[in-house]
């Protein structure tokens, strides 16, 4: 294996051994791994040429929120901010909430210590996610997240994992568990941001208990030279319940597997997600939902707008085992394409092994409506902002469904100066096309 | 206000308009009618810029200006207004965004001012009242899916606010009840004013029972084939078109 991504992986001695242990095989397996290829079935789209660089440890920074230029949704919980992936105090704020638990693993007392080690890397079975026996070799921290059984959260919790600017380009890993205990609730808002190019490798891991209800976010707005290389491993147990939003911006390699595990009868798992793509940028979700057994939902919808020669790719899979029977599956891919140089490679896939399941499944592609862009123009609206309209209002039904009001209030202006600014002109300008958006 | 001189215009290559003059004044009110496929609503997308379409011969002049050297907002602007035979559905954009969005762009090109969010929600549920539908519809995408007969009170909800100067209304009448012909009569009536002109382009005569038209002419295979007063809607209502076509020929 190329060890371009491993010159320093961790050797300090002081650790659990749970983490020792994790580090070992991680290690072991990444070793052993062949780095993926275009001739990779799962790559095919992607290629990993851009990480074929020399990368350096990720370098401490102290620099305010404003240096940083964090701009982060209020939301009234704890939150946790990592600036190149070294947790920062001064920036967090950590709000105490009966129904949780959130520490950093260096922090963990003996009994989430335990925790941690019963599940962590238990929705990552086997060796095929090779970036996340990257992510376990270099562990060195992490967040835990545990919401207690039969509780509610009172409060969001918010991640925040930031990458500064850096001579260098480095490598920022990415660590959460989520123990979402029986009959616990709870909300969470994972936020990557940055301005430079640095490698992220990022593995999130939910657990949710049986009937356990968790309403995740995991947002991407990072910069167009980002490097993110990142997974979210799910398993739902009995009669859980996951809301799980995406949205990436942002990214000249972007790598994002969603796996959801239904493990348990009766879990519904709703993913929506939202991909905006401009400039050279690549991002890439491949999303895989295992059923496993009877009576389970999944309502799934991405939605991505692709421009200029930017190339967007999603691969929706969802695989129903011979057991699943009584499973409701539904699958949406949609990309509008703003320019003639613009790519996306879409690919539902559904695998049923079960006869008595409901599955549906489509993918479009399509261009600008010219009809609705002319009758926007009748009415006097000129084209550019007329334009931001239609971009805003393809991906507008996924953002109101966002369960968090303070998230939605974050959301609607950051999108909609994101369309406004993809016209050459000034952001004064920007703002006159997107003044009507939410009248 | 507008001068159309022997206009020729065609759609993927198909000459549909063959030599259409037509010329309306301020404060009038035009009626055209004319058998199915024989160009009535092309002439409303041409003169509203609709891509597409292609001039092939003629002139159109709208307030003076040429129309073709317009963008379609600033034939919007100069106050053009076409009540769509077919409104467009677009989800995602609420009609609220939409009507701001429209109404600050053509009152800005007049050097008028903005309405506050208060003042234009006011009007815009006014409006609303005016044509008989539910302010919930304010909230819901663009004509998205809105019945038939919704879709044209939208049109005309439009056409109030945007207060424009000329106001071809495409068959604005057709698949309504009696009752929203009413409204939409209304609307028209309240709204004929001195420096506004009408273009109606219906079916029946029984629209023009509410809307009194000045002229009315008959459009046929492209071209105005006969133009009269309010009696010849009476007349063709009676004899169809077939006569027309012997008499043309
Ligand atoms: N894209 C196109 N390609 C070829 N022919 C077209 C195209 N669009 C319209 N036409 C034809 O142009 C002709 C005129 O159509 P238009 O819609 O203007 O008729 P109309 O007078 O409004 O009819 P109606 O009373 O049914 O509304 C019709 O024969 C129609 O089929
Ligand atoms: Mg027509």
């Amino acid at each position: 294996m190329t060890d371009l991504l491993t010159p320093q992986l961790n050797i300090e001695t002081a650790v659990p051994d749970w983490l020792q242990a994790r580090r070992l095989t991680g290690r072991a397996a990444w070793d052993n791994g062949s780095m993926p290829t275009r001739k990779t079935e799962d790559w095919k789209y992607t290629s990993l040429y851009p990480l074929q660089q020399d990368f350096t440890a990720a370098p401490v920074s102290d620099a305010s929120a404003a240096e940083l230029g964090l701009d982060l949704p209020e939301l009234s919980g704890s939150r946790l901010v990592f600036v190149n992936g070294h947790w920062r105090e001064d920036l967090s704020t950590l709000v105490a909430d009966a129904a949780i638990e959130v520490v950093r693993f260096s922090e963990a007392n003996a009994e989430q210590s335990a925790l941690i080690g019963e599940h962590l890397g238990t929705t990552v079975p086997g060796t095929k996610h090779l970036f996340a026996m990257l992510n376990d070799a270099a562990l060195s921290d992490g967040v835990f997240l545990r919401v207690r059984a039969n509780s509610k959260a009172q409060h969001p919790v918010q991640l925040v994992w930031h990458n500064s600017r850096a001579e260098s380009t480095f490598i920022s890993n990415q660590r959460l568990l989520v123990l979402a205990e029986t009959h616990s609730e709870a909300s969470l808002v994972e936020h990557f941001s940055g301005r430079n190019n640095a490698f992220t490798n990022g593995v999130s891991e939910l657990v949710l208990g049986p009937g356990a209800k968790l309403n995740h976010s995991r947002l991407h707005l990072e910069s167009p030279e980002a490097l993110h290389i990142g997974g979210l491993h799910v398993r739902l147990d009995r009669d859980a319940t996951l809301e799980s939003f995406h949205l990436a911006l942002g990214g000249k390699l972007k790598r994002i597997d969603i796996v959801i595990n239904h493990e348990g009868t009766g879990a519904h798992c709703q993913l929506d997600g939202i991909y905006l793509l401009r400039g050279n940028e690549h991002i890439d979700y491949h999303t895989c939902i295992e059923h496993a057994v009877p009576h389970c939902t999944t309502d799934e919808t991405f939605r991505g707008i692709i421009g200029d020669k930017a190339r967007a790719v999603f691969n929706g899979r969802i695989h129903i085992h011979p057991d699943a029977q009584k499973t409701h599956a539904q699958l949406s891919n949609k990309n509008l394409l703003t320019s003639a140089t613009a790519e996306v490679n879409t690919k539902p896939e559904l695998e049923i092994y079960a006869d008595d399941v409901q599955c549906a499944h489509g993918a479009t592609i399509a261009q600008l409506d010219d009809a609705m862009l002319h009758y926007l123009r009748t009415r006097g609206i000129p084209e550019d902002e007329a334009l931001v309209l239609l971009s805003y209002g393809f991906i507008n039904a996924l953002v109101e469904t966002q369960a968090l009001d303070a998230l939605r209030d974050y959301l609607k202006p950051l999108l909609a100066d994101y369309f406004g600014a993809t016209s050459e002109s000034a952001s004064e300008q920007g703002s006159n096309l997107t003044r009507h958006i939410g009248a | 206000m507008l001068s159309i001189k022997d206009l020729h215009a065609e759609v993927d290559g198909k000459t549909i308009l063959k030599g259409l003059s037509l010329e309306i004044n301020a404060g009038e009110v035009h009626a055209i009618m004319g058998p199915n496929g024989s160009g009535k609503s092309t002439l409303g997308h041409v003169l509203s810029g609709r891509p597409g379409y292609e001039i092939t011969g003629g002139s159109v002049e709208f307030m003076g200006k040429d129309i073709f050297e317009m963008e379609t907002e600033e034939r919007a602007h100069l106050g053009l207004f076409l009540a769509f035979q077919y409104p467009v559905e677009i989800p995602g954009v609420s009609n609220m965004e939409f009507l701001k969005a429209a109404v600050d762009a053509v009152r800005e090109s007049r050097d008028e001012e903005a309405f506050d969010t208060v003042s234009f929600m006011r009007k815009a549920r006014e409006a609303c009242t005016a044509v008989d539908l539910d302010q919930a519809f304010l909230k819901r995408g663009v004509n998205e899916g809105f019945s038939g007969g919704e879709k044209k009170r939208n049109e005309l909800m439009q056409m109030m606010l945007l207060e424009p100067k000329l106001c071809i209304l495409d068959e604005t009448d057709s698949g309504l009840d009696i009752d929203a012909l009413q409204v939409v009569a209304k609307g028209v009536n309240t709204m004929r004013a001195e420096d506004r002109a009408f273009l109606l382009v219906t079916h029946y005569q029984r629209l023009l029972d509410y809307i009194e038209p000045d002229y009315v002419h008959v459009l046929a295979d492209g071209r105005i084939v006969k133009s009269g007063d309010k009696s010849l809607a009476l007349e063709l209502e009676e004899k169809g078109y077939g006569w027309l076509e012997v008499e043309v020929a």
